[in-house]
């Protein structure tokens, strides 16, 4: 009904719509479209990287631009690109499946993605200026600090942006889980998907600050001349390496539990059986979530923590492989005697089981204490972490793409494109991947530039770049894919997947209000136990009555906007001080934009219970 | 419900802050909120004692002599208090007396601003008598921006419930409104709370150590 509507506006008016919008579904586009144009700018950065390194003492690009390509590519990934994607995923989906008609903070909601958005261009805004970030995505003190120009300056302020934007998100689906459940949506009933959004979330609360103060000292010192990073001011660098790894270690898992989520309802629906050990799978999304915050220091081995730190940090490190574990055995025994279709998501599930298991072996070995001597600052580490990224975070983010386009969109996305794309993908992240961790053994460094001819390094760097093309290859098939089915424009039905849980309950395309009537829910995947006893259809739980709906608002954009202005500002003042004008100016804005926001009341509005009769949306 | 009943003052239930859904949201939002908030100052707190009396190579007055106990005891006295009043103005709003939780939000803001006087005085005395500054070393760095941080949530909060109490002095308190002053005060109690931790780590574990 909207996207009819939608199609004969003018595209200024779908512009505005979307600038204001506080609906959480066009907010999962915006972060499909956000996170989306980061992934393809990230991944042309890795080419670069890939193809400077496609044989010895290579001159592609300069050693400069080689360290501020690299630092790009991967801070755009893990920031700008990984996250938002799972964003989408989430505002697409955790609403519909708790069988809730909004978000608890519709507002804040667009908020987050405003803040998420302003602050990756931003960052990106530093190629055009003095150039980019150029100390790493870790960004390392005392290197972060000594770094000339601007580039950092850029990292600092603009992550800080975009993480505020992260932590409005995060509070944003914790409430909305715990407060927005349809009667009968119980804890224990709650699909994986929804379970891993909120653990993940409760993550982002607690873990984002740490790298929020982390990243104010940094601003501090390079910007306003105070020493937290410089030793012979008194400042301590290691500071910065605790903090940043409070906050890094707990975002893996940011990362990572929701794609888990994502394999977690399309196994079950492939396999027509319901989640093998449910409970269980609750209790190790918590337990991981629990134990992420302790093993922290398993990233600083070599700084000299000393014998006993190291050690109990690895010891706990290693107990994450416990739940982790029984994760896998549980996705492999949901599919134990199940009725299997091979589609293009579960194929992405297949192959996230073998891959990722690689990545944590190869983590167990990393958190050997000893070991890690070796390992790190290798290729080996490099080889790691791609595993568990691109093998559980990008294969999460494809399959959930492709499960739930439907519902996002009203189209398929083609099944054969898919499955090609996945082959290529698949083929091609082994082929680059699995080789670095030989390079890593054989005394590869990570972040050089060149390798020297003749060290037993030249074949493997070779295969390396040529399946990193492999990837690229799938990458352009997908985007093709995006491409036909939007022109193709093919609506499916509601239901397109014969799939088990909430989301699926609601006719296409999803109305504005999701559900007419919220649903009564009687039980784990409550669709396939409606569909089991012949009804086929949700029972409503409530009669059929007027809704409440939030106000469209430019706010968000505006108070966005002015933090950007305001960090410009910030980053120049050091050269000139009438940039300070700038950072007023910005400031102003988002203060009075927040001033606005408490003054003014904002009561939204009802759809009345007259115009959703003769609409057949809904639980009919 | 409808726009009206949510903007009267004549149906209010007896914890109008969290009889509608958004005021709900509203209150356990602010509470994980505020849960980050919490890892914000640890994450400060970490930093200050790691950088504590750290000078290197420059020169700089140790916490035992800077400190000073007096000034420090009264800024505690004016924000518990102003803890406390805010209290009082809860209170005043679960029995929907709203002139009386006007009253003592205002006493409220007085105490706040009576503590942040204190503050500026405090700083403006380390910079001028012992070159406690900013920039001066590792030390002065965390210092300030641990208790700034602070400084800078009470200025915040300061505006924040003046803002409120301007607003809605006209028409009363409703059921749009009263979680919005709940959560103003939640976050005022937060702010008193931090400080209690900067008066046990900074100061009095300063003088001794
Ligand atoms: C087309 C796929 C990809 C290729 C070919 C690729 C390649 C690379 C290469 C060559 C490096 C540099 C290693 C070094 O010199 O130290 C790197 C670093 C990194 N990549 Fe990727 N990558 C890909 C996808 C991803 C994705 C999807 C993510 C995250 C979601 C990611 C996260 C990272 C991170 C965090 C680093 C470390 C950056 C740093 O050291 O500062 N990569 N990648
Ligand atoms: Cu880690």
């Amino acid at each position: 009904m909207s996207t009819h509507a939608a199609e004969k506006r003018g595209f200024g008016a779908v512009l505005w719509d979307y600038l204001t919008t506080v609906d959480h579904k066009k907010i999962a586009i915006l972060y499909l479209i956000g996170g989306g144009f980061f992934f393809v700018l990230g991944g042309l950065e890795a080419m670069l990287i890939r193809i400077q390194l496609i044989s010895p003492d290579n001159e592609f690009i300069s050693a400069q631009f080689y360290n501020e390509v690299m630092t790009m590519h991967g801070t755009t990934m893990i920031f700008l690109a990984a996250m938002p994607l799972l964003f989408a995923l989430m505002n697409a989906v955790v609403p519909l499946q708790i069988g809730a008609r909004d978000v608890a903070f519709p507002f804040v909601n667009a908020l987050g993605f405003w803040l998420f958005a302003f602050g990756g261009i931003l960052l990106n805004l530093s190629w055009f200026v003095t150039g980019a970030p150029d100390a790493g995505w870790t960004a390392y003190a005392p290197l972060s600090i000594i770094s000339p120009g601007h580039g950092v300056d850029f990292y600092a302020v603009g992550l800080q942006i975009s993480g505020f934007g992260t932590l409005m998100a995060g509070i944003n689906f914790i409430v909305t889980i715990i407060n927005m459940r349809a009667p009968g949506m119980t804890y224990m009933r709650m699909p994986l998907f929804t379970w891993t959004t909120f653990v993940a979330s409760i993550l982002i609360l607690f873990a984002f600050p740490a790298l929020t103060v982390g990243l104010f000292e940094m601003t501090f010192d390079r910007l306003f001349g105070a020493n937290f990073f410089k030793p012979e001011m008194g400042g301590n660098v290691i500071i910065w390496e605790h903090l940043f790894w409070i906050f890094g270690h707990p975002e893996v898992y940011i990362l990572v539990l929701p794609a888990f989520g994502v394999f977690s309802e399309v196994i079950p629906t492939f396999s027509k059986k319901r989640l093998f050990g449910y409970s269980s799978m609750v209790f190790a999304t918590v337990l991981i979530a629990f134990l992420g915050f302790m093993v922290w220091a398993h990233h600083m081995f070599t700084v000299g923590l000393g014998p006993i730190a190291n050690s109990i940090f690895a010891v706990a490190t290693m107990a994450i492989a416990v739940p982790t574990g029984i994760k896998i055995f549980n996705w492999l025994l949901t599919m134990w005697g199940g009725n299997i279709r091979i589609t293009t998501p579960m194929l992405y599930a297949l192959g996230f089981i073998p891959s990722f298991t690689i990545g944590g072996m190869t983590g167990v070995m990393l958190a050997t204490a000893a070991a890690d001597l070796q390992y790190h600052d290798s290729y080996f580490v490099v080889g790691h972490f791609h595993y568990v990224i691109v093998g559980g975070v990008v294969f999460g983010v494809l399959a959930g793409l492709t499960y739930w386009w439907p519902r996002m969109f009203g189209t398929m996305l083609d099944e054969k494109l898919g499955k090609w794309t996945f082959w290529l993908f698949f083929i091609g992240f082994h082929l680059t991947f699995f080789i670095q961790h030989f390079l890593g053994l054989m005394g590869m460094p990570r972040r050089y530039w060149k390798f020297l001819p003749d060290q037993g390094l030249d074949t493997g760097n070779l295969i390396s770049t040529i399946g990193a093309f492999f990837m690229a290859a799938g990458a352009i098939l997908f985007v093709w894919n995006i491409i036909i089915t939007s022109v193709r424009n093919e609506k499916v039905s509601g239901d397109p997947w014969d799939a088990r849980t909430l989301e699926w309950a609601i006719p296409n395309p999803t109305p504005e209000y999701n559900f007419k009537q919220i649903p009564l829910v009687r039980g784990l995947d409550p669709l396939w136990i409606e569909k089991m006893e012949g009804n086929g259809k949700m029972t409503p739980a409530e009669p059929l009555g007027d809704i409440h709906m939030p106000n469209s608002s430019f706010l968000p954009f505006m108070m966005s906007l002015g933090l950007f202005i305001a960090g410009i500002g910030v980053i120049f003042q050091v050269d000139n001080n009438s940039w300070w004008i700038v950072a007023i100016i910005g400031f102003a804005i988002t203060l009075g934009t927040m001033f606005l926001r408490s003054i003014k009341d904002d009561l939204g509005y009802h759809i009345h219970k007259e115009d959703l009769e003769d609409k057949g949306a809904g639980v009919k | 419900m409808t726009h009206d009943d949510m903007l009267r003052s004549d149906n209010l239930p007896h914890e109008p802050e969290k009889a509608t859904l958004e005021g709900k949201n509203k209150f356990l939002g602010f509470w994980f909120f505020l849960g980050g908030e919490t890892v914000l100052f640890a994450s400060l707190f970490g930093t200050y004692l790691a950088l504590k009396n750290s000078f290197g190579g420059t020169e700089g007055v140790p916490t035992t002599e800077l400190y000073g106990l007096e000034l420090v005891f009264i800024m505690t006295v004016l924000l518990l208090t102003s803890s406390l009043t805010s209290v009082y103005a809860m209170y005043h709003m679960k029995n929907h007396d709203f002139k009386k939780m006007q009253l003592w939000l205002g006493v409220t803001v007085l105490l706040g601003l009576g503590f942040l006087g204190c503050e500026i005085y405090e700083f403006y005395h380390y910079v001028h008598e012992y070159h406690h500054t900013f920039t001066a070393h590792a030390f002065g760095s965390a210092f300030y921006t641990l208790v700034g941080f602070h400084g800078g949530h009470v200025v915040f909060g300061l505006l924040w419930i003046t803002t409120l109490m301007i607003r809605n002095a006209k028409r009363g308190l409703n059921l749009y409104n009263a979680p919005k002053f709940y959560i103003a005060s939640l976050y005022w109690h937060f702010i008193d709370v931090v400080w209690v931790f900067i008066f046990t780590v900074v100061y009095l574990m300063g003088k001794v150590a």
